[in-house]
């Protein structure tokens, strides 16, 4: 009994002070995959029900919608290409290091950690597929997580909301650097140590600045909520909302970040290749 | 000595039990979730202390722990006091009424859920009231029904 209870303490204390357990976790966390497959079941299956058992109206609608949100998106994506490429000459015209294109995987989400303090998630993509320690996650609005455990064909990730989590961003606005931390609420992040006299306003916009070597610059994190001066304080308190939709996303694209072809610059004739980029998004219509 | 019949159906129990732990509920009412796992153990070392292995108890709280992705030992530990405590009044607990077991089983929870927490602080992330004993509070509303279901099948199974 106490034998048992002294093993147990000494895992505990080797696990927070040491990581001598992470690859004997790692090995056994495989085995966990499954069980989150069959709890998973019944939402899967509910969904599965929704998505066949729909009326043809309703898909036509749905259908109609799509195409017209994909019209604007391709046509951002025409003027985005064009963009890009100045992007890439202004650069090189300051000598300054060429961009990175990112390459993603998607992954679906099969198990959320059960414990309320911890901010976990479990995807269905794993060191087979590729992905590593640190990797970072996204959703359609913003920046996610990392990936903190890999296991065969799953892995975890701690969300940027988590109390032991924080990352670097800057003010989209400005550009002032700042640190998010996570606070426990799914809703809420802390700006940390940002000066009274900054210049931040509620409704700015939070990018990941690249800072930490973790996660690549300039994906959506937060939207800053109340930004409050108290005199009595050395710092300013400034509270974000996350972009991404971190209790509701179930598809979520893992980032190889830094890993595909750098966009290249189109030195000599700019203009050629800005069409032929833009050519495959853009379905003829002039922007 | 009791020779041993059944006995599928406590490991039953507890996968049953792993499994609803790990079942995704929404984050303010993943609050409410009753803790399973320290309900059946206090059931199953109630009815039969002197064949309740306390190995077992530890090993479950590993796989808990491995399930949940907290740290090892984490659920072991908290696991081991409620068993401990649960062997010591085990005759005592037996003649109380089902309501007066409810109290027991507050207290034996929400004892488990001190723990946890204590562990969670060491990680950093700490409940910041006593919301943490939430789960304690629904765990014992739930002890009357588990009780009687848990009776009803271990009698017509003959669990020994």
């Amino acid at each position: 009994m106490t034998g048992l209870g002294a093993i147990a303490l000494i895992l505990i204390l080797l696990n927070v002070y040491t990581d001598l357990l992470d690859p004997v976790r790692a090995k056994l966390g495989s085995v966990v995959a499954p069980l989150y497959w069959v709890v998973d079941t019944p939402q899967s299956v509910l969904e599965w029900g929704q998505e066949t058992f729909r009326s043809r109206n309703e898909l036509q609608r749905e259908n109609q919608e799509l195409k017209a949100e994909l019209l604007i998106h391709k046509r951002r994506l025409q003027r985005m290409a064009a963009l890009a490429a100045e992007n890439v000459r202004l650069r090189h015209l300051l000598n300054s290091a060429e961009t990175v294109k990112d390459r993603v995987l998607v992954a679906e989400l099969i198990g959320v950690s059960p414990d309320p303090l911890t901010h976990r998630v479990i995807v269905n993509k794993g060191r087979e597929d590729g992905v590593y320690l640190g990797q970072p996650l996204l959703d359609a609005h913003g920046l996610m997580g990392q990936v903190v455990e890999v296991n065969e064909f799953s892995s975890q990730i701690l969300l940027i909301t988590d109390a032991t989590h924080a990352l670097p961003v800057q003010i989209n606005r400005n550009g002032v650097r700042a640190v998010a931390e996570g606070t426990g609420d799914l809703y809420r992040l802390k700006l940390r140590h940002l000066a009274n006299t900054v210049d931040v306003r509620e409704g700015d916009l939070l990018v990941s600045s690249g800072l930490g070597q973790r996660f690549p610059v300039g994906y959506p994190v937060a939207k800053v909520t109340s930004v409050v001066h108290d005199p009595g304080e050395p710092f300013a308190r400034v509270e974000a909302r996350p972009e991404a939709q971190l209790n509701r996303s179930r598809h979520v694209l893992l980032v190889f970040s830094g890993e595909g072809d750098p966009v290249t610059a189109p030195a000599p004739t700019p203009a050629v290749p800005v069409k032929a980029k833009a050519a495959p998004a853009g379905s003829g219509e002039e922007p | 000595m009791i020779r041993a019949h059944n006995r599928f159906i406590i490991w039953l129990s507890f996968l049953v039990a792993l499994l609803l732990m790990i079942f995704p509920l929404g984050r303010e009412s993943g609050w409410l979730r009753p803790e399973f796992v320290p309900m059946l153990v206090i059931y199953w070392v109630l009815v039969m202390p002197q064949q309740s292995s306390l190995l077992f108890i530890w090993g479950l709280g590993c796989c808990q722990d491995l399930l949940e992705g907290v740290m090892l030992g984490q659920h072991a530990m908290a696991l081991m006091v409620v068993a401990y405590v649960c062997l010591l009044s085990y005759q005592r607990m037996r003649n109380y009424t089902l309501w007066h077991q409810t109290f027991f089983v507050f207290v034996l929870v929400g004892l488990y859920q001190l723990v946890d927490n204590w562990v969670h602080s060491l990680q950093g992330h700490a409940a910041q009231n006593l919301i943490f004993l939430m789960p304690a509070f629904t765990s014992a509303l739930m002890w009357p029904l588990l009780w009687i279901c848990l009776e009803r099948i271990r009698i017509s199974y003959r669990v020994s």
